[in-house]
């Protein structure tokens, strides 16, 4: 326990953590297709302002701009050789906005997926996926991160392949996963799937959970999988504030600061105890969750219809484990081969 | 029903039997038996035309509607499509012999910057499944290449991807520019990726936003027999 996350989370029922990157830096001037992360060395100042538009909204905890600071995706900028550079950076920019909040307020490295499949099904090797996820920690280890934050990802393989070199890292880590597809992972993982396979890994995360994906309800339903499998360690929700709407030349997000606040609380009965946004969620979100988390008491775990309710429909029927429908099943095998 | 421990062996079956039996295979990913179950097909006779449509065509819609339904996921679709993929690399020659008819020609490519094309390579392969034409132009896609190729291949459809809030929007810089150029209503422009929703397809003035792979073909189809019967009208 000696690892400030861990610390925070022995001392307080809910942390707050924080919201949008990508969305931020576009009202920055972050250009369409260009990568984020050459930022925290060609603009600091404004990835600075990113950090502490979180910290003054109340977060506990922020990531850094480094999402796809890893070879494969900086490769697509000619950058593949600036991975330790860039990381480092990210994390530097962040210990600095930490270290002047005058309280306690954790750097969580954010690692993103490498963008490629892994074997059997694609290309990547274990092995080189273990490099590409060393050498992004390593960086925001030098940089001064409190503790890694492997987030978005979709298949158990690359998750288990960043906690391997989170490990020869020797950092303390977390991880979500993104349930974008019928409730599952682009890959097919459920969310009581994930709870086991978090749970076999060597050295489990500090805590787990899911980001992005697709509107808030969906998240919660997520949440509520992962609780009622009686996970042994804190649950991670980092939602999208709504959906993605193209308004005046723009990217906006339909969800509002009342709705996020709404989602925040919901998160936490659920039984979440580390509570951001995802894409879409600006400070004024960030504010507005804190204040209702500060305020509204905790309540019973809500129901399917309670989240409905409050943040609106969920994008797919199912929760994606099958337990919740009779029809969708696998198509009988007329025979098998033998 | 259960005949487990016995071998099928695929040169035994009539035909019915044997395209029900690719059909199975093909869900199950199976290369191997899909290759071979093509071949004999071939020396049985068949048209490589009729052995695309009800063979592997037939058995990938079967793979396309439990994937829109939740039933399948990316990992075994795509094993299916690399066993489709492998039976069309038999055919395609063949088709080319006997100029099949082709339902429509694509162009697609991923934005620059984004995070993957796992995506898009399946609509590409499920789309070549329903017997479109497709020009893959991988990821990392500027302005300039997807206007390039639309110059040289004269697709009926341009197709774009994008998974990420800092790539989205670059879809509207390619439509905008394709608008500038007056070129936009030369082409269906259909766009996906895990975010993004009917709505936005729209507002990035898109001609429809397809939500997956097997959608996506269904969209395909369906826009390119209109564009055709307007032309033939015209």
């Amino acid at each position: 326990m000696s690892d400030p996350l861990s610390r925070l989370l022995d001392a307080r029922d809910w942390l707050l953590a924080d919201g949008a990157t990508g969305t931020t830096l576009f009202n920055m001037g972050l250009m369409s297709g260009d990568a984020p992360e050459l930022w925290n060395i060609d603009h600091p100042d404004r990835i600075r302002a990113l950090y502490r538009g979180a910290v003054e909204a109340g977060s506990d905890l922020f990531l850094t701009n480094s999402f796809g600071a890893n070879a494969s995706r900086l490769k697509l900028h000619a950058a593949q050789d600036r991975v330790f550079e860039l990381n480092r950076a990210a994390a530097e920019l962040g210990r600095e906005v930490a270290d002047a909040a005058g309280r306690t307020v954790i750097v969580a490295g954010s690692v993103g997926p490498t963008g490629d499949i892994m074997e059997p099904v694609g290309s990547l090797s274990h092995a080189d996926a273990v490099e590409m996820f060393h050498e992004q920690a390593e960086g925001l280890k030098a940089g001064g991160a409190d503790v890694l934050w492997l987030e978005t990802i979709s298949a158990a393989e690359e998750y288990r392949a960043a906690a391997e070199a989170f490990a020869l890292a020797e950092m303390p880590w977390c991880g979500t996963m993104s349930f974008d597809t019928a409730g599952r992972t682009m890959m097919g993982l459920t969310a009581p799937g994930m709870v086991d396979m978090v749970e076999s890994l060597p050295n489990p995360p500090i805590a787990f959970g899911a980001n992005c994906g697709t509107g808030a309800a969906d998240l919660l339903r997520t949440i509520l999988g992962f609780t009622e499998a009686d996970p042994k360690r804190p649950v991670i929700a980092k939602g999208n504030a709504g959906i993605p709407k193209y308004v005046d030349g723009h990217i906006h997000y339909d969800g509002t600061p009342a709705l996020m606040a709404d989602y925040a609380v919901l998160a936490r009965d659920a039984g979440a105890r580390i509570i951001g946004g995802c894409c879409g969620t600006q400070p004024e979100h960030l504010k507005r969750m804190r204040e209702a988390l500060e305020a509204r008491p905790k309540g019973a775990r809500p129901t399917l219809e309670q989240i409905v309710a409050a943040v609106g429909e969920f994008s797919s029927a199912s929760d994606g484990t099958g337990a919740d429908e009779g029809g969708a099943e696998r198509r009988p095998r007329r025979r098998r081969r033998g | 029903m259960s005949e487990e421990d016995d071998e099928i062996i695929l040169s035994e079956l009539d035909d019915e039997e044997l395209v029900q039996q690719m059909w199975d295979d093909l869900y199950d990913g199976l290369r191997e038996e899909i290759e071979e179950g093509v071949n004999i097909l071939l020396e049985r006779g068949w048209e490589p035309y009729r052995i695309l449509t009800e063979a592997l065509v037939g058995g990938m819609t079967i793979v396309g509607k439990d994937f829109r339904d939740g039933i399948l996921f990316v990992p075994e679709v795509l094993l299916a499509a690399n066993a489709m993929k492998a039976g069309m690399a038999i055919l395609k020659p063949l088709l080319a012999e006997t100029g099949a008819q082709r339902v429509g020609k694509m162009v697609i490519g991923t934005v620059k910057g984004d995070i993957h094309d796992i995506g898009k390579n399946l609509v590409s392969m499920m789309m070549e499944g329903a017997g479109f034409e497709v020009v893959d132009l991988g990821i990392n896609n500027p302005v300039e290449n997807y206007l390039e190729a639309l110059e040289t291949e004269q697709p009926d459809i341009l197709g774009m991807s994008a998974l990420l809030t800092t790539t989205m929007p670059y879809m509207k810089v390619v439509i905008d520019t394709m608008v500038e150029k007056g070129i936009r209503d030369d082409y269906i422009v259909l766009v996906g990726g895990a975010p993004l929703n009917e709505e936005f397809g729209r507002a990035i003035g898109a001609d429809a936003y397809c939500r997956d792979a097997a959608v996506a073909v269904e969209t395909a189809k369906t826009l390119v027999a209109r564009k055709h019967n307007q032309m033939a009208a015209g």
